[in-house]
């Protein structure tokens, strides 16, 4: 058997309800939070630092400013734990991981240029 | 004592579980598993059912092979395992339920030959810490001492030493079955199994686990089982 089955497997799990976002959106993840046998919404929203990873293997970074301090969640694109990816504005920026944000201040490391494309 | 399936590897991928939690498993197909014949004590001196898998052309297979698959009726197969059982009674009377001698979530132990490394030194074939790789030292990987000196004056016996590291029968224990596949023939087990893709692996039972009676009778002897 070859590795089509593979693929298969893989295929079925891949939600189709992603939006197109990629490094420089900003997002709002809303992930569902298990607490004490209570399932709730959490939404973390952020800016992409990038994606890799493909297929079923991919994942994207969220960066926020939480508090004065930097807090970065790596999701699962394909991941049952998500409910919903919203995409709250484009950024334009010129690479596919946009990491120069961490050694930043201030606004800067909260805004990258905003692109007109929104889809 | 039970039977287990033959299976080849296919390859490795993850799936999520119920909690959204991603796990690694490899996906083994274990289609066309088929009973060849029955050991018996009387005629063989011992309990035991022999397991084909995989047909293959008959010209694949040499003269005597032929005749062992024509007289038990079955097609020639490229790989034929045998299964001891503790006695007569636990021998199968049905076909081989394949893939439903399984049930999910149950534990398995999987044999398959480890991928070959060739002659490797002892920090890679026994997790040997090395010696020190600065202040002079020019031992780096090397053995070490391998033994004291005039007692006992001679190396002892299975001193671990540089030789051939993988390409042996490797098991690995207490894995589980993640999801069983009905329409694709294949088994997904959590974690890495040995061996390549596309090698050959025996699935069986976690020996030191509780496992679920496997119910080979037919079924209007009422259902006597055997354990694990």
């Amino acid at each position: 058997m070859s590795k089509s089955v593979i693929e298969k497997i893989e295929r079925e799990q891949m939600r189709e309800d992603v939006p197109a976002f990629g490094p420089g959106d900003t997002l709002k993840v809303h992930s569902r939070v298990v607490e004490g046998g209570k399932e709730r919404i959490q939404i973390f929203q952020g800016i992409v630092m990038g994606r890799r990873g493909t297929g079923i293997n991919e994942a994207f970074t969220v960066r926020k400013i939480s508090n004065g301090e930097g807090v970065e969640r790596v999701f699962q694109v394909h991941s049952p734990k998500i409910a919903k990816i919203e995409v709250f504005s484009r950024g334009k920026v010129r690479r596919a991981k946009i990491n120069y944000l961490r050694g930043r201040v201030g606004k800067q490391a909260t805004t990258v240029k905003s692109a007109d494309r929104l889809s | 004592m039970s039977i287990g399936l033959i299976g080849k590897k296919v390859g490795m991928t993850r799936v999520f579980n119920d909690e959204g939690e991603a796990i690694a498993v490899t996906v083994i197909d274990i289609s066309d598993n088929v009973f060849i014949q029955s050991k018996t004590q009387e005629k063989d001196g011992y309990s035991a059912v022999q397991v084909g898998f995989e047909t293959v052309k008959e010209s694949r297979v040499n003269k005597p092979e032929t005749g062992h698959f024509k007289s038990n009726g079955a097609a020639p197969k490229r790989v034929v395992r045998e299964f001891r059982l503790d006695s007569d009674e636990q021998l199968p009377e049905v076909d081989h339920p394949g893939i439903d001698l399984f049930e999910e979530g149950q534990w398995v132990d999987v044999i398959g030959t480890s991928k070959g490394k060739g002659f490797q030194g002892v920090v890679k074939r026994y997790g040997f810490g090395g010696l020190p790789q600065t202040h002079g030292s020019m031992m780096h990987r090397r053995t070490g001492s391998v033994g004291p000196g005039t007692t006992p004056g001679r190396v002892w016996k299975n001193k671990t030493m540089p030789g051939q590291h993988g390409n042996y029968r490797k098991t690995v224990q207490n894995l589980k079955i993640v999801k069983k596949r009905s329409e694709d023939k294949v088994l997904l087990i959590s974690g890495a199994v040995p061996g390549h893709n596309g090698g050959y692996v025996i699935v069986r039972p976690a020996v030191k686990k509780e496992a679920p009676a496997q119910n080979l009778k037919k079924q209007a002897n009422g259902g006597e089982t055997s354990e694990a």
